[in-house]
């Protein structure tokens, strides 16, 4: 029997988001939200265990009300139980606020096996969630996990850093942290995405966490990260000629072009 | 906050050796830390690292804090953490800068949670405000914009990413002190049992990336790619589909759901140019794209666009870039 604690994050579809190069802001009404991609694995690598071994897998998001669906996304892949963080006392958190809170609500849940995480989010991209999570509940991680190799009274896993590939065993409770390599996410049946609508996703307040956190540590307030400017690169720093020719003058002028501008020397 | 000063730099090194990132932030914190007329610092965990020890000086480092023990010699995340804790609840520096490598961006968010201080992740730029707070510039939204941060606690710590901070010329007549640390070895819980190359290529530290995307018409095609590669010594990538397609492995996917790239030259060949792959290789320093379709996106951020048939355009300039080198 293995409890599973995944935290899942709603983010825009990158795809289809819009960004504003005059204001430099995120239109997120541009695109739907959807399960941030990477998540989606941690999910499929958590259900995988629970059908090997039974068990649990819970899915908490901090987010707005709307982020409910993301959740009975995750319960319709596979998931038994949703919890929503929602309070406007959670709003504007940097990854140190938002750590603590997720951390604060699996303390709040208490038992617990492992925790799975995306490598990162394609909103935020940092990667710095899941590792902090570990380090507020005192636990070990394992960052980058491309592959579970062994599962039971311990864990054996690959770990990938950069062109190394290690093994790594531990006990539990874990953190990890996994990366796309590990598995292709099911697509939910639609009877279970029915059976998801109906299901009850609980909402847990900043207050229902007053037992087990220091409220002054949620949001913006907890978070000594501050947002000062945003900027949408443009691509005007590149050159956008066009060549045209056949195809041995283009060869020509791009070699030429290569030359005059030093790389070609700077790559031999 | 006026009891924290000075720069410091995590120095990671992996089998003994001191991985590149590290020289490039020592590059980077001596520019910052002579605007600031401070110190700056490196921290070394390792294995009989003394003489890289002094490496760190050379590139820039006027200290350097040595934890040498047989326990530290590959990566240990808790006792890693557990010594640079310590030291820097000692020193106080006000900046701490990590790599933005897999090790980095593991142990980094720990140390910022025990140290209850803000990280920023993957920065591209640093420099320091009118009142010597540090303002972090990182990509996010997969690299679709730049984000300005500052922190208001202290350290102020950032993971930085490879390949985009200068490291100083090498001066081995440069003076300063290695302090060794005693080692408080604590419970690891984690165990490498196994490490082990994957001997793929590493494509995101390649000078050189020839692309080939759905342009390409049978996996052996790779070929032409690769004599383009070879001749610049440079590696093939490829976009999502081809892999998904089983023609090349996955080390060689560039884009968001593969590898982020900075390579100094980018040809993109048959490649249109999607958002994700974009996002993947919108920092090379040139791209060069050749592509039959004049709206492909590529081409937008493209340095040279070539309206042509791959199969025709790059033989020729594999052939013109030989017969220059011939000369």
């Amino acid at each position: 029997m293995t409890d599973i604690i995944v935290p899942i994050k709603q983010v825009p579809d990158m795809e289809r988001v819009k960004f504003d190069t005059e204001t430099g802001t995120v239109n997120r009404s541009s695109a739907s939200g959807e399960i941030n991609p990477f998540d989606l694995n941690a999910l499929e690598a958590a259900v995988q265990i629970k059908e090997k071994l039974g068990g649990t897998v819970t899915t908490i998001s901090m987010g707005p009300p709307q982020a409910e669906s993301a959740l009975r996304d995750a319960l319709s892949r596979g998931a038994d139980r949703g919890i929503l963080l929602v309070d406007r006392a959670f709003a504007g958190a940097d990854t140190l606020a938002t750590s603590y809170t997720l951390a604060s609500a699996i303390r709040k849940l208490g038992r617990f096996d492992l925790i799975l995480c995306g490598e990162k989010t394609v909103d935020g991209d940092t990667g710095q969630v899941g590792p902090e999570i570990a380090e507020w509940l005192s636990i070990p991680h394992v960052a980058y996990v491309s592959e579970i190799k062994e599962i039971g009274e311990k864990l054996a896993v690959i770990c990938d850093m950069e062109g190394d590939r290690y093994l790594i065993e531990s006990g539990l409770p874990l953190l990890i942290t996994v990366t796309k390599d590990i598995n292709t996410p099911r697509l939910p049946a639609f009877a279970d995405k029915l059976k998801a609508r109906k299901a009850e996703i609980e909402k847990w307040t900043a207050e229902d966490l007053s037992s087990v956190a220091e409220l002054s540590k949620f949001g913006l307030k907890g978070s000594p990260t501050r947002l000062t400017k945003v900027i949408v690169p443009s691509e005007e720093g590149r050159k956008g000629e066009i060549v045209r020719g056949n195809p041995e003058e283009t060869a020509v002028r791009i070699v030429d072009a290569l030359k005059e501008d030093g790389i070609l020397e700077s790559v031999k | 906050m006026k009891d924290y000063e000075g720069l410091m730099v995590f120095a990671e090194q992996r089998g003994g050796k001191i991985h590149p990132v590290s020289y490039e932030l020592l590059g980077k914190g001596r520019e910052i830390a002579d605007k600031l007329h401070v110190e700056l610092s490196s921290v070394l965990l390792g294995n009989q690292m003394e003489e890289e020890a002094k490496e760190l000086i050379y590139y820039g480092a006027d200290k350097v804090f040595l934890y040498d023990d047989p326990g530290l010699k590959e990566f240990d995340l808790l006792n890693y953490k557990h010594n640079i804790v310590k030291l820097i609840r000692e020193v106080k520096p006000e900046i701490l800068l990590f790599g933005a490598t897999h090790l980095g961006r593991s142990l980094g968010p720990r140390i910022a949670v025990a140290l209850n201080t803000g990280l920023t992740a993957d920065c591209i730029g640093l420099s320091v405000d009118e009142e010597d707070n540090l303002i972090q510039v990182r990509p996010a939204f997969s690299g679709n914009i730049l984000a300005y941060i500052k922190t208001s606690t202290r350290p102020q710590m950032s993971t930085i990413r490879y390949k985009v901070m200068q490291k100083r010329e090498r001066d081995t007549g440069r003076k300063g002190e290695t302090i060794k640390k005693d080692v408080e070895l604590v419970d690891s819980l984690l165990t490498i049992i196994n490490k082990e190359r994957s001997g793929e290529v590493n494509i995101a530290e390649a000078d050189v990336i020839v692309c080939g995307g759905k342009g390409l018409k049978s996996p052996e095609d790779f070929g032409i790619l690769q004599g383009l590669a070879d001749l610049l010594g440079g590696v093939v990538g490829c976009s999502r589909p081809l892999v998904d397609d089983g023609w090349i492995g996955k080390e060689h996917q560039v884009g968001f759901s593969g590898n982020t790239v900075k390579p100094k030259l980018y040809i993109a060949c048959g490649v249109s140019g999607s958002p994700q792959h974009l996002a993947g290789m919108r920092g090379a320093d040139t791209i060069v794209a050749i592509n039959n379709d004049p709206s492909a996106p590529i081409f937008r951020v493209a340095d040279y666009g070539i309206v042509g048939d791959l199969y025709e355009v790059v033989p020729k300039l594999t052939s013109e870039i030989e017969r220059r080198h011939s000369k």
